[in-house]
């Protein structure tokens, strides 16, 4: 598969270049392209940011891999990500985790063999008043319960 | 999202438009005297009125640090060619705080004037707001907030007619707790990993690609429009004598009343808790209390009785204000694996930049979590202690005191339940 941006995405990236007062400062929005693009950020992908970006491909590898956001493998349609850090575990977020991997068969950092959900474990995610929470693709469920959580996992096709 | 407010006089600064109907959009914040104060910045203010006025009202910064804004701006030199940077530091990930993402989400417009006055005030022509990139609900808000604002002619050129011109982008993050960090938020900004950078030079002469670059929190900046609207006088007439004005704290854990609240610097710690947020639930006891987000020193009961939410108080009780962001746990709260939790956030999300950090925040947390685990040895808790001394003051950034200051504080503070857990091989409060 030839990685390479679309047309659309290539006006996307001429665009998002413009806004900075330097190009380098573009790196972060110009891989966020790149990963809606090609799904993830793997080996060629980074060798063509670096090539558009006029940097050395290690230099943009060191960058991907620094950022827990970007993806160098590929992952589920549904990325759920649990917060684990103190405010939720105290609300209860061990036993969210125990439900939903119980439920997917499948431990966090896998994916489920029908690619549809991808758990992660994460670090505070700024929500400690609402605990125990997740959050899937850009979307924040708070307040969780096992009964909430089971709902969620069933109409996430 | 929870938010809540005192009963009482006290007036509301931060909080002043959550919870009017569609807070968010330009139409309800000018409807409420929202971008007038700015106007008066750009048509009556020289810069060093304006830097003298922030001065006055005692506004200090509220990224956790606690730095009087007004002095931070007069670091920037005037006669530098360079261009200037403004960056509002919206890269919230302390754990336990939420403040800063309620005002993302529904006050976007009085941290967007904040911004604009803090850029004016060091004379920059453009200005980032750096926000977290998990919070995308958060940032699309603020980008369209933006572009309302552009469309109303509050940024852009020649505003309000005026030979003042700013630009303003909002950029996102992509994970990373370090990047709240100044300068590891400018090397993020640059387009590289978020590595902090050795100080001096400091960001206000050697900042964004070498250039003179104030950052200041979104909470800081969201407190610019009352203060220019109402005066440094009734800013400054609020709080203590250190600690003026007020401030957010984000309120977790074993609460009866979670959420956001404003209080007046000062108020009283255990009144707060006890009966603003309606004390611990279930009727049971407290055990212990983070105060100012998962880098401070938990405080034991006894500690806070007579402390008050300020930085001195906080601090002359033996922890720091931080963020606000406290953190409660009751007596059922097991604190070894409270600190093992904190432990591993450290481990996770150390730069991995200088070597006490990055190899010491590791050995802590496997530490804590074979003492939680029952395999632990009674030499363990000295070691943790010795490590966390090693890593205190010998790092480039904040990060590394952030991670041995909680570590050592759980020890030294429950250090019987410590070595229960090592003497019973076993987790002796959750069985």
């Amino acid at each position: 598969m030839a990685v390479e941006f679309s047309p659309e995405a290539l006006e996307k990236f001429t665009d998002i270049v413009a806004r900075y007062p330097r190009k380098e400062a573009a790196m972060l929005p110009v891989l966020y392209l790149a990963q809606g693009e090609f799904g993830h950020l793997g080996p060629e992908a980074i060798d063509y940011v670096a090539k558009l970006m006029g940097q050395p491909p290690a230099r943009v590898h060191g960058v991907v891999s620094f950022y827990t956001m970007f993806n160098m493998k590929p992952i589920g349609r549904h990325h759920i990500q649990i917060c684990r850090t103190l405010p939720c575990a105290l609300g209860g977020a061990e036993k969210i985790t125990a439900v939903i991997r119980q439920r997917l068969g499948v431990e966090p950092g896998e994916t489920t063999p029908d690619g549809r959900f991808t758990l992660s474990e994460v670090e505070c995610l700024a929500s400690c008043g609402t605990a125990p929470m997740m959050q899937i693709n850009d979307d924040y469920y708070e307040n969780l319960t096992e009964e909430k959580v089971a709902e969620i996992l069933h109409s996430l096709k | 999202m929870l938010c809540w407010t005192l009963k009482g006089k006290m007036e509301k600064v931060l909080l002043r438009n959550i919870g009017v109907p569609d807070s968010h959009r330009l139409a309800a914040y000018t409807s409420r005297g929202g971008y007038a104060p700015w106007r008066a910045v750009v048509e009556s203010m020289r810069p060093e009125q304006l830097i003298e006025e922030v001065k006055a009202s005692g506004l200090r910064g509220r990224g956790g640090a606690g730095f009087p804004t007004g002095m931070k701006w007069s670091f920037v030199p005037k006669d530098n060619p360079k261009p200037k940077y403004l960056v509002c530091n919206a890269d919230e990930s302390e754990p336990g705080t939420f403040k800063d993402r309620l005002l993302i989400e529904q006050d976007p417009h009085a941290i967007i004037e904040g911004t604009l006055m803090a850029a004016y005030a060091i004379q920059s022509h453009t200005a980032f707001i750096y926000v977290r990139g998990e919070l995308a609900f958060g940032a699309t808000r603020l980008e369209r907030a933006v572009e309302e604002a552009y469309e109303a002619g509050y940024i852009g050129k020649k505003i309000f007619g005026s030979d003042y011109d700013l630009d303003m982008i909002v950029h996102r993050g992509a994970g990373a707790y370090i990047c709240g960090e100044e300068t590891a938020l400018l090397s993020s900004l640059e387009g590289g990993r978020g590595w902090p950078k050795v100080k001096p030079p400091f960001p206000a002469t050697h900042g964004l690609f070498g250039c003179p670059t104030v950052v200041n929190n979104v909470e800081t900046l969201a407190a610019l429009p009352w203060i220019i609207e109402h005066g440094a006088a009734a800013y400054a007439a609020m709080g203590t004598e250190k600690s003026k004005g007020t401030k957010l704290f984000s309120v977790s854990g074993h609460i009866a009343r979670p959420g956001v609240y404003e209080l007046e610097m000062g108020y009283p710690f255990k009144k707060f808790l006890e009966e603003d947020c309606g004390g611990v639930p279930d009727g049971k006891k407290l055990k212990g209390v983070i105060p100012g987000g998962g880098s401070m020193p938990v405080l034991r009961p006894e500690e806070i009785e007579n402390v008050n939410l300020d930085y001195e108080s906080v601090q002359a009780a033996g922890s720091l204000l931080g963020s606000g962001g406290v953190i409660v746990m009751d007596e059922t709260t097991c604190m070894v694996r409270a600190a093992w939790n904190i432990a591993r956030f450290y481990a996770h999300e150390s730069c991995g930049q200088c070597s006490p950090c990055r190899e010491g925040c590791h050995w802590m947390e496997k530490l804590f979590h074979r003492v939680e685990h029952g395999e632990g040895d009674k030499s363990d808790l000295d070691l943790i202690l010795n490590i966390s001394g090693n890593i205190m003051g010998n790092t480039i950034c904040p990060f590394g005191d952030a991670a041995a200051m909680p570590a050592a504080a759980f020890i030294k503070k429950y250090r019987d339940e410590f070595e229960a857990h090592v003497k019973d091989r076993k987790c002796t409060v959750r069985g």
